[in-house]
């Protein structure tokens, strides 16, 4: 009885704790988010945003989960239902799995696994299967060309995610997200040494994630909603979670990889007094400003467009970064052994 | 550990099924789901051998890219499911003989596997030197595929480059009379003679 105990039942016990530790913040954080962003947004454009529920409209997210909570779901006629159901389910779950490998401070992270980064890149290369299973699943041509877009869309940023990806490894020398971390407290944060690489990543987050200015297979204007046309109530808030869900997923690992993760700009007293969660929660809060930011400012590429910067532009330039990285490391003999 | 045993069984039998299902399956987008829970479960076992950097590749090429560019094929052919039976008793023998060689070789490796006496060194210690030396499974691999393989692992890549552009250029058609966007004449644009800026009053707009 104390074996059972003590090898299963405490030791899983802690492990939904620590779960539920990460996945509550992460939930509340998505809800303020949308929140976040329509009042950035409405500042942009010399509006209010909401401001009618609770104080400064601070019970909005609230009362737009109430909302979708409450409607019907409706599975129209002719859907593969067993694919329709799974498709946000899957989203969702992708966007929240991501989070166990992420290192919040020195040793706050629920796996610390050798393949991180891997681990990290297959998660978020698995994202297209919701948007592809939902447009197929709906039967319905509108959402069906939007899971087609967004599939090419996602499958060809992939490829410069990886070759930058790679950059930051080679300078590190190890997948584990910790200790990439740990890498940037000697030198400095990636971003300088890697700037390019810092906006190319950062744009190619935007096309990952599907947000704006790259949000073709979700374009109103052409697709009414795209991949999601067809879904309502829940299924539909799932998708809209795991949207924004992935969006933080997205800044979080570009924190890690080129801001620095936990650690303080500067190693002296006011600095390191603060926590580095709240660091790293700051870097990410910045991230996602400039997500939001860029909804606001650019207009929406033209498919072609999208295809041509991620093909011709985006992946020769990482490529070429990454031999020049690799060459520059081994001349100078920081190769990391 | 029960938990880690339990887990193999898991995979195991989600993975044998889900693979008869992708054979079974009517729909053929449902057969690419099942494959990619196939793909998924074989990841999963790999894990549990204590090969997660081969678990993560599995995961990020096969479920990550060849496989939903399976499903972007089979979503946008127009297939009749009716037709599928057509030519069954044709391919049959085909199809048999090249199942029964796989068993064959199947069996062969089990029982290799099984049998041969120096295998149980292997399961024992995998990679024993990269073990003794305190290296990661992505480290004692690239040890390996970089130096004793280097020439096998450059050669397989320019394979893949030279079946991609050939893919390219079967597939590449120039078309007369299409409007193209000339994106160096666009930039070349005098920008003062094209756009006009204005001050704009902050928090006022326009």
């Amino acid at each position: 009885m104390t074996e059972l105990w003590e090898g299963y039942i405490w030791p899983g016990a802690i492990i939904i704790a620590q779960i539920l530790a990460i996945v509550l913040p992460i939930l509340v954080a998505v809800a303020y988010l949308t929140y976040a962003e329509r009042k950035v947004i409405g500042a942009m454009q010399l509006r209010r945003g909401p401001n009618v529920v609770g104080p400064f409209g601070l019970l909005q997210p609230l009362a737009d989960g109430a909302k979708l909570f409450l409607k019907e779901t409706v599975i129209p006629t002719g859907a593969s239902r067993a694919v329709f159901v799974l498709a946000p389910m899957l989203t969702f779950i992708l966007a929240l799995i991501g989070w166990a490998v992420i290192p919040f401070n020195e040793g706050w992270v629920l796996a610390d696994i050798n393949v991180g980064v891997l681990y990290l890149f297959a998660v978020s290369s698995l994202g297209v299967y919701g948007i592809i299973m939902a447009g197929w699943g709906s039967n319905s041509k509108y959402a069906f060309l939007g899971g087609m877009r967004s599939s090419a869309q996602m499958v060809s940023y992939e490829v410069s995610i990886g070759l930058i990806i790679i950059s930051v490894l080679l300078t590190a020398g190890t997948l584990n997200l910790s200790a990439i971390v740990e890498a940037q407290r000697e030198g400095l944060w990636y971003f300088i040494p890697h700037f390019p690489m810092f906006i190319l990543f950062f744009i190619s987050a935007l096309a990952e994630t599907n947000r704006h200015p790259f949000d073709l297979p979700e374009a109103e204007a052409e697709l009414v909603s795209g991949y999601n046309v067809e879904y309502s109530s829940m299924t539909f808030a799932l998708f809209f979670l795991g949207e924004y869900a992935n969006m933080i997923l997205m800044s979080g690992m570009v924190t890690i990889l080129f801001l620095g993760g936990w650690l303080a700009p500067f190693e002296v007293a006011p600095f390191t007094w603060v926590p580095g969660v709240v660091w790293f929660a700051l870097k990410v809060a910045l991230c996602l400003f400039v997500f939001i930011w860029a909804r606001a400012a650019f207009p929406r590429y033209r498919y072609d467009q999208l295809m041509r910067l991620g093909w011709k532009v985006f992946l020769p330039f990482s490529g070429i970064w990454v031999v020049l990285t690799a060459g520059f490391l081994l001349f100078t003999d920081q190769l990391p052994k | 550990m029960i938990i880690a045993t339990f887990a193999f069984y898991l995979f195991a039998v989600v993975a044998v099924i889900s693979g008869l299902l992708v054979i079974t399956a009517k729909n053929p987008v449902h057969s690419v789901l099942w494959l990619i829970l196939a793909f998924f479960n074989a990841a999963g076992l790999f894990v549990l051998l204590g090969a997660e950097f081969l678990a993560m590749l599995l995961v990020v090429v096969y479920v990550g890219a060849v496989a939903v560019l399976f499903l972007f094929v089979v979503m946008m052919l127009d297939l009749n499911t009716l037709n599928f039976r057509e030519g069954y008793q044709q391919y049959m023998p085909l199809g048999l003989a090249i199942g029964l060689v796989l068993l064959v070789e199947l069996a062969t490796v089990g029982a290799g596997w099984a049998l041969l006496p120096e295998v149980e060194g292997q399961l024992a210690a995998p990679i024993a030197a990269a073990e003794a030396a305190g290296l990661s499974n992505t480290e004692a691999l690239g040890h390996i595929l970089y130096t004793d393989y280097v020439y096998f692992f450059q050669a397989a890549g320019i394979i893949l480059l030279v079946a991609m552009v050939g893919a390219i250029m079967l597939t590449h058609r120039s078309r007369e009379g299409v409007r193209k966007q000339k994106i160096g004449r666009q930039l070349a644009r005098d920008p003062a003679a094209s756009v006009e800026v204005k001050k704009v009053e902050t928090g006022r707009g326009i």
